[in-house]
């Protein structure tokens, strides 16, 4: 079912519970891969863990908040930053990792990644983008190795990333191409769900556990 | 591109998988895990699963049987019936479910509607709206299509706006099951006033019925479900024939 891709046999994901929708849907998923996990809703979760992941649905400014509050941009930044964990944010976990956002104007995100998020605007379509699109691969990301280009993942959104940084992404068509995946060294980002994008979503999240040391 | 959403739906009754007739007539199909492990590796583009004896018996949602579904399913999943309190709604989402399927909250308390969209956001939550035509009018039923409201499609869709659900799911009581095709004129008209997207439902018998709701009604995703069990169609000879006719489908 899937390619084979090695776990190094003390891979730790630590998911973290923010209150930013369910983790439910991830353990899912990582229970399918096979794949070690934790929940936490502390930072000193982060500590045990080798990967980190940060899922999320909702609103940007409550997302900054929660995470704020419960001790977790700090420790983000000692633990993705300093220590280099490979991290992947999922949906509103990877527009966390930007630097500002138009839905929460004047609250600032991690700033993990130079850019910012935006709402789509002036496009033919019905907002939100919900359902299933392509996700077209630049050169060099690892994220979606064994997947080929054009792969249809599941998406549910209202606003999408810009990037003001030339690292390597995936953009998808919605009426013009929005960013759809980033990765910058160990930091990892999709904007569509891998957890509920059948074979090739979980192969997304079988390439974060293999392929990115701690 | 965005692609059309082909769109399984499972009817839970008496512990199993029923295939109706206008919301009548009922005939077991399958097992509910059983069904959804087999969409799931057939690549629907997302499961609704509505239970729809719950509302009527005044029960609450089978847990065990949903948390057994949502465990197949690696697509999104809508769930459906007897959901009456927030702390239904916590408990599904913590099981699994990624929707939310409202019908008779829409009439009877559309502060809980709110209250979910509220801690769940807008796309966690979809109105399932359930119509038949009576004296060449449309109506909107409620209750497994056992009480008319006062509503029209018009007044339904934008009292489903002012709650800011996500989505609808559009139901033709008349056209359910019958596998004659699906009411193109409701659905048509539905699509056209709202910018909510529109899950056409009810009386896909053939492949071309699915073609048309899209192509000529404007529908952004399809159920259906006797296609499946009766006619032996499978998403994947669906999705190959659209595909042919130019309509944005998913292939991989």
């Amino acid at each position: 079912m899937f390619k084979n891709v090695h776990f190094s046999p003390i891979s730790m994901i630590a998911v973290i519970d923010y209150g930013m929708g369910n983790v439910r849907s991830i353990e899912k998923a990582l229970d399918k891969i096979n794949a070690e996990y934790l929940i936490t809703r502390t930072p000193e979760g982060l500590d045990k863990a080798t990967h980190i992941l940060l899922p999320g649905v909702g609103h940007f400014e409550l997302g900054m908040k929660n995470l704020e509050t419960s001790g977790f941009v700090i420790a983000l930044n000692e633990q993705v930053i300093k220590k280099k964990k490979p991290f992947l944010g999922i949906c509103l976990g990877m527009q966390l990792l930007f630097k500002k956002s138009e839905e929460a104007p004047g609250i600032p995100g991690l700033g993990f990644i130079d850019g910012e998020v935006k709402k789509f605007k002036d496009i033919p379509y019905k907002i939100p983008h919900i359902g299933w699109n392509e996700s077209r691969i630049k050169e060099g990301v690892k994220l979606f190795e064994g997947i080929e280009n054009d792969t249809n993942f599941y998406f549910i959104h209202s606003y999408h990333a810009t990037l003001s940084e030339d690292i390597p992404h995936a953009t998808t068509d919605y009426g013009y191409d929005f960013v759809s995946a980033v990765e910058k060294g160990n930091i990892l980002g999709t904007q569509f769900h891998p957890e509920k994008s059948q074979k090739k979503g979980l192969q997304i999240l079988k390439n974060f556990v293999g392929h990115y040391d701690a | 591109m965005l692609k059309v959403r082909i769109i399984p739906c499972l009817l839970f009754k008496d512990r199993t998988i029923v295939k109706s007739v206008r919301f009548t007539d009922f005939r077991m199909v399958g097992d509910p895990t059983t069904s959804a492990r087999v969409f799931n590796e057939r690549n629907a583009d997302e499961l609704v699963f509505l239970d729809i004896m719950a509302s009527r018996n005044g029960e609450r949602p089978n847990f065990e049987v949903i948390e057994d579904i949502a465990k197949e399913c690696f697509m999104p999943l809508g769930i459906g019936g007897g959901i009456r309190s927030m702390e239904d709604v916590d408990l599904l989402f913590q099981i699994g479910a990624d929707k939310i399927i409202v019908n008779t909250a829409l009439f009877k308390d559309p502060e809980f509607i709110k209250e979910i969209v509220n801690k769940y956001g807008s796309q966690a939550v979809v109105a399932s709206i359930d119509v038949r035509k009576k004296d060449d009018v449309y109506k909107v039923y409620t209750c497994s299509g056992e009480e008319e409201t006062s509503h029209s499609p018009e007044s339904i869709v934008r009292h489903c706006e002012d709650l800011e659900v996500g989505e609808i799911l559009l139901t033709s009581i008349d056209k359910e099951g019958t596998m004659e095709g699906y009411d193109l004129e409701l659905v048509k008209m539905v699509a056209k006033m709202t910018k909510l997207p529109v899950i056409a439902n009810g009386g896909a018998g053939k492949i071309s019925d699915i073609k048309e709701v899209i192509k000529d009604s404007g529908a952004d995703a399809v159920c259906c479900a006797s296609i499946f069990f009766w006619v032996g169609e499978s998403i994947i000879t669906i999705k190959q024939e659209l595909d042919k006719d130019g309509i944005p489908v998913r292939m991989r």
